[in-house]
């Protein structure tokens, strides 16, 4: 899927980054922590968060991630949102909780990509 | 061997919000470098761990990363306080973080683990009271 369908089907709101919105997405990762984002190398193109500070932002850069979700109308300040322009990556915001906003991108298709999926 | 290349940065350690500016940094000179993606984000998630490692528990240091024809180096020096039992620091999950920290999404006891994942070695020599260096390398 697209970040624009990612988009759709989320119901989110895009903060910054409109221009990528054709961008391809495969594998996401919902986490509040970022030692554990940080802990899988894998292609991980879309992180959806609760945790709204810089540092999430940082998180997203190191791992190439391509677009950011906040659950639950968490919006970021100017300045995360600057420092995700330098990156360019996607953001947008969700009224959905987290378990939600992940459960409706895996029933379109997205998946986790951790190395659990192999034993299905 | 000349051929190498040098970037240092001095980490200041008390503004949590701007860690990581550093790896930031490296990670885009890399980029420029023309150094294979899969090593740059390896070298990225080692330095940025460390990078808030050093804010978290040692007021900021410096750190220096060589880039030579075949590996990349990162070290890391900071005049904290010391790492009482490097095992016990490497071992996941294992957390001295202080509270405000583990509610700002790190001090999951990941961060070691996490470097030595990422690097072909790890180096790491502190004395109590002093200070901690961490020497880590990926190979290019």
């Amino acid at each position: 899927m697209t970040i624009a369908d990612v988009k759709e089907y989320i119901h989110g709101e895009v903060l910054c980054g409109e221009d990528h919105l054709d961008r391809e997405v495969h594998m996401a990762c919902g986490s509040d922590l970022m030692s554990d984002v940080l802990a899988f190398v894998k292609d991980q193109s879309v992180l959806l968060t609760g945790l709204c500070n810089p540092q999430v932002i940082r998180t997203a850069e190191m791992m190439d991630i391509l677009c950011l979700v906040f659950v639950r109308s968490k919006k970021p300040t100017p300045e995360m949102i600057e420092l995700a322009k330098e990156g360019g990556i996607v953001v947008m915001t969700t009224g959905h909780r987290m378990f939600t906003a992940c459960g409706l991108l895996y029933s379109h298709g997205l998946r986790g990509g951790a190395d659990y999926e192999r034993f299905y | 061997m000349n051929d190498s290349i040098e970037l240092t940065y001095e980490v200041s350690g008390d503004d949590f919000t701007r860690a990581g500016e550093a790896s930031s940094d490296c990670k885009q000179k890399l980029k420029r470098l023309g150094v294979p993606p899969d090593v740059i984000r390896k070298v990225a998630i080692a330095m940025y761990e460390g990078e808030i490692n050093m804010v978290i528990h040692a007021n900021g240091g410096k750190i220096k990363v060589t880039i030579s024809m075949d590996e990349i180096t990162m070290e890391l020096a900071d005049r904290g306080p010391g790492i009482p039992d490097i095992e016990k620091a490497l071992r996941p999950g294992y957390s001295t973080a202080p509270e405000d920290v583990r509610s700002l999404g790190f001090g999951a006891g990941m961060g070691l683990p996490n470097m030595k994942k990422y690097t072909d070695d790890i180096h790491i020599t502190t004395e109590l009271g002093v200070g901690t260096t961490v020497t880590m390398k990926v190979k290019l």
